[in-house]
């Protein structure tokens, strides 16, 4: 789950690691105080989970209340195209406005966790901004990373190790080392995938502080966190995967025009896969899970419904904890429910698969048990249709 | 022969009294797996499937001499089920619960390390020795015995690949699930290892998936060390591009992860790459 950028800082703050003063407005009535109390010159910044906001209008500077008033009435209300986002862009539903500060240096500053040393690693380059991931590539010494024992957690040797590469005067270490310990503590307490102060900012004057902050919690973790779900911001291009999450299904929207619905991940990939191998693209990535619920197979169907561009269903499902008859019964259901009229090609084994197969011919609907046979079957279908 | 498990292995239901524990420990003993207890803190005294439940592990170990431990403990209980197994001495622990928590994970994995015990999943379907015993959720009945090792992230992709194998005559020596989540006990590599020494293994197929760098690294071992033949299916090679973590998730997965490097580190390690699960025992016979 992303969080945005001012339900970041709201954690950061609660920590005690500085950020920019700043109120988080959702209209413009209360604008002019806002920028008055904030002295005037600030950043309006548009409250979104896709990146590259900097780069596409979503963060300005304004001098003075008209200029705030106009830089976010030109965002609020409205989509904001990134590189990340979709051709329609996110809806700006909230801006942050914060006060300016003057920058002396720009670090980047990351904590995730890395899957090889199985520790979280903290990651730190002297050179902050959006560049960060060229350097990775081009110049990899320049990020330097420590991989605490999560175990006993961050030491200050690995603090030491992070701060010896900026070149920074000792007198500073003490103030770094808290916000690096702070950061850490909210990546294990809060349970984040990822906490990211990119950049992190020595401003004049106000020491080191956290100029922007992405913080992505968890999905697994979030029954640790319930604070968080509440303030949940669903991105537009992510609403059906989060509906289908809610009803056990994992789903992601593909261009193609033939849907497909599968038990098991690593399965629905590979059908994915097989789909396209056989000159056809695939419409979906669609997993029911491993559980024995026909409620689960009617919610796959309508989402899969939902999308006008469907010529061919696919179902394939070979049954393990899913019992083929649970799926046959939701298919059955499903179909009393809503008829559909676009062809579909079953195949169905495994755990009780005899069972499921009846149910299925009693409707009239003819299944297959092998892969292969089935996949045939459907590229004839496919290769009919487009005749 | 086999790794890891065998008919010999005693095995303990962490979650026996739950919905999926007792419905698979009844599976397991049709199998012919040697169920000698479960736990379920409570519930001690009571029994299921005619199998002894304690309340703690430590109990059922000491009354059963287990040596192996499966779990179906919810997500939010299972990293301190996983290091209650490890505290009370078992040799191997099959965690199948999905959805842990990576903090948890990696505290576990920090936990466990230089402890005499091997970890497999979590988020696996198991691990089975065809003709001795399943620890596991996986339909029994489409496994076989025989020479060829398997080794997946996968769940129903492995019940597909090992229908192939069965059906075209190929037995399997061990089957392993090693779980699709990032922090895992067991790798590949480990597997490997077993399988290259393992004298009743004659050919290992590998299915992996996108994302991490645990095939890749299997490439590694296979270039340097394997001396049976591999054959290997990556599945997900049209799956979109994940959702984007930062540019923390990019700097620290720079370069890796993708189906393309993935098929291509092994092809040059000398595995063969199948496009298609249904191509691999095909692919099988002729390496062997």
């Amino acid at each position: 789950m992303k969080l945005l950028e001012y339900q970041a800082k709201n954690i950061l703050s609660e920590y005690g690691i500085p950020v920019p003063r700043g109120v988080l407005l959702k209209g413009l009535s209360e604008i002019e105080n806002v920028v008055a109390r904030l002295g005037g010159r600030v950043v309006v910044k548009a409250q979104v989970l896709a990146g590259g906001r900097g780069k596409s209008g979503g963060v300005l500077t304004a001098e003075g209340c008209e200029a705030a008033r106009k830089a976010a009435s030109g965002l609020l209300g409205e989509r904001l195209v990134t590189y990340q986002t979709n051709a329609a862009g996110e809806m700006v539903n909230s801006v942050l406005i914060e006060e300016q500060v003057d920058i002396q240096r720009e670090i980047y500053f990351g904590i995730t966790y890395d899957r090889e040393t199985q520790r979280p690693v903290l990651m730190i380059s002297e050179e902050g901004g959006v560049e960060i991931e060229e350097i990775a590539v081009k110049n990899p010494g320049k990020i330097i990373k420590v991989w605490p024992d999560p175990l006993t957690g961050l030491q200050d040797h690995h603090v030491r190790a992070l701060f010896k590469p900026l070149g920074l005067s000792k007198s500073l270490f003490g103030e770094f080392m808290s916000f690096v310990k702070k950061l850490y503590a909210i990546y294990m307490e809060k349970d984040a995938a990822m906490v990211e102060i990119n950049p992190m900012i020595i401003a004049s004057g106000k020491g080191f502080m956290a100029l922007d902050a992405k913080v992505i919690i968890d999905d697994n973790a979030l029954f640790r966190c319930p604070a968080l779900v509440e303030i949940r911001k669903v991105p537009d291009d992510e609403k059906q995967e989060v509906d289908a999450r809610e009803k056990g299904l994992s789903f992601v929207s593909l261009d193609g025009d033939v849907a497909c619905m599968v038990n098991g991940a690593g399965l629905a990939m590979a059908t994915m896969d097989i789909i396209k191998h056989y000159g056809m693209e695939p419409a979906n990535f669609l997993d029911i899970g491993g559980s024995s619920n026909p409620q689960k197979v009617i919610e796959a169907l309508d989402i899969i419904m939902k999308n006008p561009k469907i010529k061919l269903i696919f179902i394939n499902v070979f049954g393990g904890i899913t019992r083929c008859d649970d799926v046959a019964n939701g298919f059955k259901k499903a179909l009393k429910e809503r008829p559909i009229d676009i062809p579909m090609v079953i195949r169905l084994t495994g755990t009780n698969e005899e069972e499921g197969r009846k149910i299925l011919e009693e409707i009239g609907y003819g299944t297959y048990t092998g892969l292969e046979e089935s996949i045939i079957r459907l590229s004839e279908t496919y290769k009919a249709l487009k005749r | 022969m086999s790794i890891f498990i065998n008919s010999e292995t005693k095995v303990i239901v962490q979650g026996i009294t739950g919905r999926d524990g007792s419905f698979h420990t009844g599976k397991m003993i049709e199998y012919g797996t040697d169920i000698v207890g479960g736990v379920t803190p409570f519930k001690g005294g009571q029994s299921v499937h005619g199998v002894p439940v304690f309340d703690s592990v430590l109990e059922a170990v000491e009354s059963t001499g287990a040596d192996t431990s499966i779990i179906y403990i919810p997500p939010m209980f299972a990293a301190g089920s996983i290091i209650e197994a490890a505290e009370a001495g078992l040799k191997n622990i099959i965690c199948i619960t999905e959805g842990i928590p990576v903090t948890d994970m990696m505290k576990v994995m920090s936990f466990l390390k230089g402890m005499d015990v091997r970890l497999f999943g979590p988020n696996c379907p198991g691990v089975i020795t065809p003709g001795e015993t399943k620890i596991g959720i996986m339909p029994g009945h489409i496994f076989m015995p025989g020479n060829i090792g398997v080794i997946s992230r996968s769940g129903t992709l492995t019940y597909e690949v090992v229908h192939n194998l069965t059906s075209n005559g190929m037995g399997q020596s061990t089957v392993i699930g090693i779980g699709g989540d990032p922090i895992i006990g067991t790798k590949f590599t480990d597997c490997l290892e077993a399988f290259n020494a393992d004298s009743a293994t004659e050919g290992v197929v590998v299915i992996g998936e996108i994302g991490g760098s645990d095939e890749e690294y299997a490439a590694e071992y296979i270039k340097d060390h394997m001396d049976k033949p591999v054959v290997a299916f990556i599945a997900g090679k049209t799956a979109p591009k994940g959702k984007r973590m930062g540019h923390a998730g990019a700097i620290i997965h720079a370069g890796k992860g993708s189906a393309d490097v993935k098929v291509r580190m092994f092809r040059e390690a000398g595995a063969e790459v199948v496009d298609l699960p249904t191509q691999i025992a095909d692919a099988m016979k002729n390496l062997l």
